[in-house]
């Protein structure tokens, strides 16, 4: 099948059942999507599919035929962090790192539709990424930043 | 001698908060995880398990899965190389399950072959034949006369006593107890993974995401069959640990398949197999009884602690003593008898987390003091400052608390925090059951607690605790440049970050790198015990003040400027030391000897909303005071405190495995609840730093105590709310609701043998 990997056309063989995280992991040498639970629990496998935020675990490679994904790995431009990546930085909210991948993905989307979410709009945002290490302080403060760094203020 | 005016332009060193070295590769995907790696040609394994927690094994049929496509080895105990056993602290853990399995769970056999999926279906297609034996899954039970021992020399893992004053003290006011911690998961959110390849000189090298790579090691090669000198250990990237990597899992199980396929092999456990793959906090029942004078002077404090080790001993030895030495918490007891006891059963192993043993006794005596201070008509925090432990005071072990101890200031000024500036919202997505719009504040009660608890740091008892650092100050066309090489396992906490800054602080250089961790140095002890600042910062501390001494030797011989540092590094300077903390005692009968390097000491305030119609809390805000001796990364500090905070909040109000006859019933994402964003409150925090003496700058390590009295702190708070004894965690709704008191079933008095239980 073909799709659009972080702008590039990309052409990989997939068995059917297996999911989009495993394509990209496994198939397409991009393992910054991370492997929490593989189950939809805990967003640390965050992509976008046509812009739109989902687990790639959740989604079956085959789905993804003849579409564009984007994952954590075309965020930075090349040495330069995405705004969002350096306030993750910067606010230590990066302890194992291991939810950080979907988080920096998630919070991208979240900021994409909404330039400056209350802390509540960002909570429910977020609920659905798991992070054990840092109990989320660090988290919240990362996209308050965040949202002044992509939008210039 | 100072080298203070190169120095002060030095950015990044001891006490600023600085960015982690690994930072960027981390948020741009690029850190390579245990189950990233990847090698040409590697084969996947995967392993067979028990799915009995007790039984003998009649036989086990590989022939089928052999021939199934893609599998290129099938090893069961029969052909492993040796007999030898592993654990932690003892030999007892068979590679693969020889005769009989005693958890739910036990490997059984491991396959490798050309893809993951290949080797998951050849390992199921393994028929296995078991003779199905009753488990034993209650610990108390497993300890009585009569039960089946699961092992040979019986079913204790180990016996701690603790007697400390007067056997027979009597006191005005007696408050009694018991208690119940469920068991619960570390749930790090990297899965187990690591990537094996063997060696031309038929030795192997295996990269791993683990705490401490030469206890592996030592584990490992006699298992293979191996000298140590022909196994290699690299660390992997870890997601996550709090205790859970502390023990072997896949690592041998890895080097097995790439030996006998002469291939490199990657093991990575999914969501489901890591919750069978790794050991679990011990679930603890506790019998209490306090004694104190009219005024609230503590008298005596008599428990009875039991822990369930499950089917092999892990860390159980060390948490069990932890559980006892700690029983009485961070006050003034002049009269203790703390009779702690693990238990082997069939329940799935158990050992290292977070807090280890000590959040198991705290959870009770904190409900205790709260029950003391209400008999009392006293105010619980006055009740704690006013026998909050001194500066040279004595724990019930005997031994003083020396260096830094400010319990009654922790719990004052934490006490003291601001409290939440909000009300019981009005708007249901801030109250309990949020986005399910269960309420409208009808039944919505606010409670506020507050629990004090104490640990120690570094490994105890006699234990020999040591790191080893190699420190090179070199140059290069960049200019000066200084290289920190230990084995100690970055796991998050963020020991490459103190590392790099007790590096430029020493030598007054900008730019520090680590080198990647393995066992071509020194061991640097496990990532665990809140221990690595002290000991791994501690073994950096020295090199770099050894690399300094030789620069000024230097700057002496050859009458230059310290300034002039590329001139004196024509020649590089390379310094390796290894430090150790003071020796401590091993444990004797009584336990009441100096068996411990030093003490962390913390307190929490929580306040919450409890709906009692539906038994939902909201927790709205911790506010916690921890002396954490000397912030080297402020920043980070902070972070391990809320983080800790989560995980005791976890076992609050939502983490449970949870076991039908041994058989964990909710070993996933799904099932097993984690706090999310919309948990998690916000956290107040007052670091308070009173530099011990002994550590290196002071500071004393901080990873453990913010789990350790946040889950009693919140249960109170609840207890305020509600009125409900809740003297077991995680609370559940229907404990809310209904408000049954947990009851184990047995009776035993405090500070009794649990062999001598009798059943309620
Ligand atoms: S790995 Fe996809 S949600 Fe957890
Ligand atoms: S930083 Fe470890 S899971 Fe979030």
């Amino acid at each position: 099948m073909k799709l659009t990997v972080n702008g590039d056309e990309r052409e990989v063989d997939a068995a059917d059942h297996e999911s989009l995280l495993t394509v990209l992991r496994e198939r397409l040498g991009l393992p910054g999507s991370k492997n929490a639970c593989e189950q939809g629990e805990c967003g640390s496998c965050s992509v976008l599919l046509d812009g739109a935020l989902v687990c790639s675990c959740l989604v079956l490679g085959a789905a993804a035929a003849d579409r564009e994904v984007r994952t954590v790995e075309s965020l930075a431009d090349g040495d330069r962090l995405h705004p969002v990546q350096r306030a993750f930085v910067d606010m230590g909210a990066v302890q194992c790192g291991f939810c950080t991948p979907g988080l920096v993905v998630s919070t991208y989307a979240l900021l994409k539709e909404n330039p400056e979410p209350s802390e509540q709009e960002v909570r429910e945002a977020l609920s659905g990424n798991i992070c054990r290490c840092t109990g989320y302080g660090k988290i919240l403060e990362a996209v308050q930043r965040a949202s002044a760094g992509m939008y210039g203020r | 001698m100072s080298v203070a005016p190169v120095r002060s332009r030095i950015r990044g060193v001891v006490g600023e908060s600085v960015e982690r070295p690994d930072a960027v590769a981390k948020v741009k995907g690029e850190f390579q995880y245990g189950s990233d790696l990847n090698r040409e040609g590697m084969l996947f394994g995967a392993t067979l398990r028990s799915p009995h927690p007790h039984a003998r094994i009649l036989g086990i049929d590989v022939s089928g899965a052999r021939r199934m496509s893609g599998v290129r080895a099938v090893i069961t105990s029969a052909e492993l190389p040796t007999r030898e056993l592993f654990g932690l602290m003892k030999l007892d853990q068979p590679v693969l399950a020889t005769g009989r399995v005693r958890y739910a769970g036990e490997p059984v056999a491991i396959v490798a072959a050309d893809t993951a999926e290949e080797a998951r279906v050849a390992a199921r297609a393994i028929a296995v034949r078991y003779d199905v034996l009753p488990p034993i899954t209650d610990a108390v039970a497993a300890l009585q006369p009569g039960a089946a021992s699961l092992h040979s020399k019986g079913n204790v893992i180990e016996d701690v006593l603790v007697a400390h004053g007067d056997p027979d003290a009597r006191a005005d006011v007696v408050v009694e107890g018991e208690y119940e911690l469920a068991m619960q998961d570390q749930a790090a959110l990297g899965p187990e993974a690591g990537l094996a390849i063997p060696r031309r000189d038929g030795g192997v090298e295996l990269h791993v995401a683990t705490q401490w790579l030469h206890e592996d090691l030592r584990q490992i090669a006699p298992c293979l069959g191996l000298p140590e000198s022909k196994v290699r250990l690299v660390l992997a990237g870890v997601g996550g640990a709090f205790g859970a990597r502390e023990d072997v899992t896949l690592q041998i199980h890895a080097c097995l398949l790439a030996l006998a396929t002469k291939r490199p092999v990657r093991m990575t456990y999914g969501r489901e197999e890591s919750f069978y793959g790794h050991v679990h906090r011990h679930p603890a029942k506790l019998w209490y009884a306090h004694g104190a004078t009219k005024t609230g002077e503590l008298v005596f404090v008599r428990a009875t602690i039991v822990l369930d080790g499950g089917a092999y001993a892990s860390s159980s030895p060390a948490v069990v003593a932890n559980a006892a030495c700690f029983g009485a918490g961070p006050y003034r007891v002049p009269s203790a008898r703390i009779h702690a006891v693990g238990a082997y059963t069939n329940n799935p192993p158990t050992g290292a987390m977070r807090g280890f043993g000590a959040v198991q006794s705290c959870f009770a005596y904190e409900a205790q003091m709260d029950k003391l201070a209400a008999k009392l008509e006293m105010d619980p925090v006055v009740l704690r400052e006013k026998n909050a432990l001194r500066n040279g005071d004595r724990i019930v072990t005997s031994q003083p608390v020396e260096g830094s101890a400010p319990v009654a200031e922790i719990v004052r000024r934490c006490a003291d925090l601001p409290l939440p500036e909000m009300e019981i919202p009005r708007d249901p997505i801030g109250l309990p059951g949020g986005a399910g719009n269960l309420t409208f504040g009808e039944g919505v009660r606010r409670g506020t607690g507050l629990a004090a608890g104490m640990k120690n740091v570094c490994y105890s008892h006699g234990f020999d605790d040591f790191s080893t650092a190699r420190v090179r100050l070199m140059r290069d066309e960049r200019g000066p440049l200084a290289r920190v090489h230990t084995a100690a396992a970055e796991v998050g906490q963020g020991i490459v970050a103190v590392c790099v800054q007790i590096a430029r602080t020493e030598l007054g250089v900008q730019r520090v790198e680590i080198d990647p961790p393995d066992t071509t140095i020194g061991s640097a002890g496990s990532s665990s015990a809140s221990r690595q600042t002290w000991m791994t910062g501690g073994a950096v501390l020295a090199a770099c003040r050894e690399v300094k001494a030789e620069l000024l030797s230097r700057a002496r011989r050859t009458g230059r400027s310290l300034d002039d540092l590329p001139a004196l590094l024509e020649e590089p300077i390379d310094k390796t030391v290894t430090h150790r903390h003071p020796d401590t005692e091993p444990r004797d009968v009584n336990t009441q000897n100096q068996g411990h390097v030093a003490f962390l000491f913390a307190a929490h305030r929580a306040v919450v909303d409890v709906d009692v119609d539906t038994g939902l809390v909201k927790v709205v805000q911790v506010a916690t005071a921890q002396d954490v001796g000397k912030a080297i990364n402020p920043l980070a500090v902070v972070g391990q405190i809320e983080g800790g905070i989560a995980q005791g909040l976890g076992l609050a109000v939502m983490e449970e495995v949870q076991l039908a006859e041994g058989k964990v019933r909710n070993a996933s994402f799904t099932d097993y609840l984690l706090p999310t964003t919309l948990d998690m409150p916000t956290v107040v925090v007052d670091l308070i730093e009173h530099p011990h003496p002994d550590a290196p700058y002071g500071a004393k390590g901080v990873g453990e105590p913010p789990t350790i009295s946040s889950t009693p702190a919140i249960v109170a708070a609840i207890r305020a709310a509600t009125g409900r004894e809740l003297n077991r965690v995680p609370v559940r709704p229907d404990d809310i609701v209904f408000g049954a008191p947990y009851r184990s079933g047995w009776r035993i008095r405090p500070g009794d043998d649990p062999r001598g239980a009798v059943r309620a």
